[in-house]
């Protein structure tokens, strides 16, 4: 519940936007989201990147959060799903309330292969998401559902992060095909995959630079992009290996550059 | 824009952070008007500063010789050593008056998302002072956010394996604070780590 702190609530207004004289010309809005970075700025304040429901992706300063007697206190920490309520500013805009919905980073952050798997979910969120004040509810509804697995514990880290990746990738508009040749839509199974063709393709449209993964990986990339926990949580490790190798090419490639907290993923 | 040297000394001051193009353009003008030998020992700290100062060969802490003041006290206690991020994290620390261990700065906490990962920080140092065995807790008093805490977690498994005494600063409410304005996280924090009081 937000009204808790009218009081305090006004005195931030007053200080990120202009007094009216009239609430209605006072330019608040309140939105649900995940909290993807936030980097220090000043002496205490903080920008906080969010990934809103109804604005997309957000930027906006959090005055005072890192002293200790800071109203967000650790609201504002990546990986936390918050009600939270903004001012618009001229460049920035101004973080006036926030609430938590679920506290997904505690959990996180007591696995460190959990940590590192949901920090690339995160940075990808962010790339995936160039534009600023676009609202992308499906991607956000994605990256809710990857934290909160990610937070229950429910499969292993390294799944819900390919899992992720690839139907981030195709929300995005970049989805790959795990069956059906990519190029041509004739009906699979076929072996080889490309990069650059989008997926699996058939012998005669081959590309060059095509590999050929073993079925059961196939299998599994296509289990992670539908969701089919129960072929993925049966999955060899052999096949995980290939798979996550997969899917970073494929990120990568539509990314145009690779993810940095992609590297020091704990697999 | 002013000329020549001026313009030069506001650009460097604005280089400083939490130092603003207003700011730099009023203290070069307090810098002008001041005395010259008030200029002179303010420039003197700052070369002395870059030459003398520099990381202690154990613990990673700022230092003016090879080991910092720290490790060569003989009173500190060699067998506890407290783990912090950064140089100004020991200061913070030492204000207490209440550890009379040792330290080990790692340099800053795992970030993935800013490409910094165990072995960009001072964790493989921190595991050849361990394997001696003079150890015998080891305080993880990284900062209480998510990559310290992460950090935390990243060496508490590290160091599993040499039956040491592991612990973690605590968590809980700020004295002085309210109880109506804790957050979740901090408040179920300190509900974990509450204590019994001995009347």
């Amino acid at each position: 519940m937000i009204s808790g702190r009218t009081v305090r609530g006004r005195r931030a207004w007053c200080a990120g936007v202009p007094a009216s004289g009239d609430n209605g010309r006072v330019s608040l809005y309140r939105d649900e989201g995940i909290v993807l970075r936030t980097q220090k700025l000043g002496e205490a304040d903080r920008i906080v990147t969010l990934l809103t429901r109804g604005h997309g992706r957000v930027r906006a300063v959090a005055k005072g959060v890192r002293r200790t007697s800071s109203r967000f206190g650790a609201r504002l920490e990546p990986f936390m799903h918050v009600d939270i309520q903004l001012a618009t500013g001229r460049t920035l805009d101004v973080v006036t309330q926030a609430e938590t919905i679920a506290p997904y980073g505690m959990s996180i952050t007591d696995d460190y292969g959990r940590y590192t798997a949901a920090t690339a979910i995160l940075e990808t969120a962010e790339r995936l998401t160039a534009e600023e004040g676009e609202p992308t509810v499906q991607h956000y509804l994605l990256l809710v559902g990857a934290l909160r697995t990610l937070a229950e514990g429910a499969h292993e880290p390294g799944l819900v992060l390919d899992a992720y990746l690839l139907r981030g990738l195709s929300v995005a508009g970049f989805a790959p095909s795990f069956s059906d040749c990519a190029r041509c839509d004739a009906e699979g199974p076929h072996r080889l995959f490309s990069v650059q063709a989008g997926g699996i393709v058939c012998r005669s449209c081959r590309p060059s630079g095509t590999v050929a993964p073993a079925p059961d990986t196939v299998a599994l990339l296509g289990a992670l992009l539908t969701g089919d926990w129960d072929v993925a949580d049966a999955s060899e490790p052999r096949a995980r290996r290939e798979a996550s190798g997969i899917t970073a090419a494929f990120l990568q490639w539509h990314l145009e550059r690779g993810l940095r907290s992609l590297t020091l993923v704990e697999r | 824009m002013y000329e020549g040297v001026v313009q030069n000394l506001i650009d460097e001051l604005g280089r400083l952070p939490g130092v603003g193009p207003k700011s730099a353009q009023r203290i070069a003008f307090h810098l002008l008007a001041a005395d010259v030998d008030d200029v002179r020992r303010l420039v003197s700290a700052l070369t002395e500063v870059k030459e003398k100062v520099r990381f202690c060969a154990t613990c990673g802490n700022v230092a003016e010789d090879e080991l910092c003041r720290i490790c060569l006290d003989q009173r500190r206690d060699p067998s506890i050593l407290c783990v912090v991020e950064e140089p100004k994290d020991v200061v913070a620390i030492e204000r207490t008056r209440e550890y009379r261990g040792r330290y080990h700065v790692l340099g800053g906490a795992i970030s993935p998302i800013e490409g910094v990962g165990p072995d960009e920080l001072r964790v493989r140092e921190l595991m050849s002072r361990l394997a001696d065995g003079t150890v015998t807790e080891l305080i993880l008093a990284t900062d209480p956010n998510l990559e310290g805490e992460a950090t935390a977690t990243y060496l508490a498994r590290m160091v599993a394996s040499l039956g040491l005494r592991v612990t973690r600063l605590a968590s809980g409410l700020p004295v002085g604070g309210d109880l109506e304005y804790a957050d979740e996280v901090t408040l179920g924090r300190a509900f974990e780590g509450r204590r019994s009081l001995d009347v």
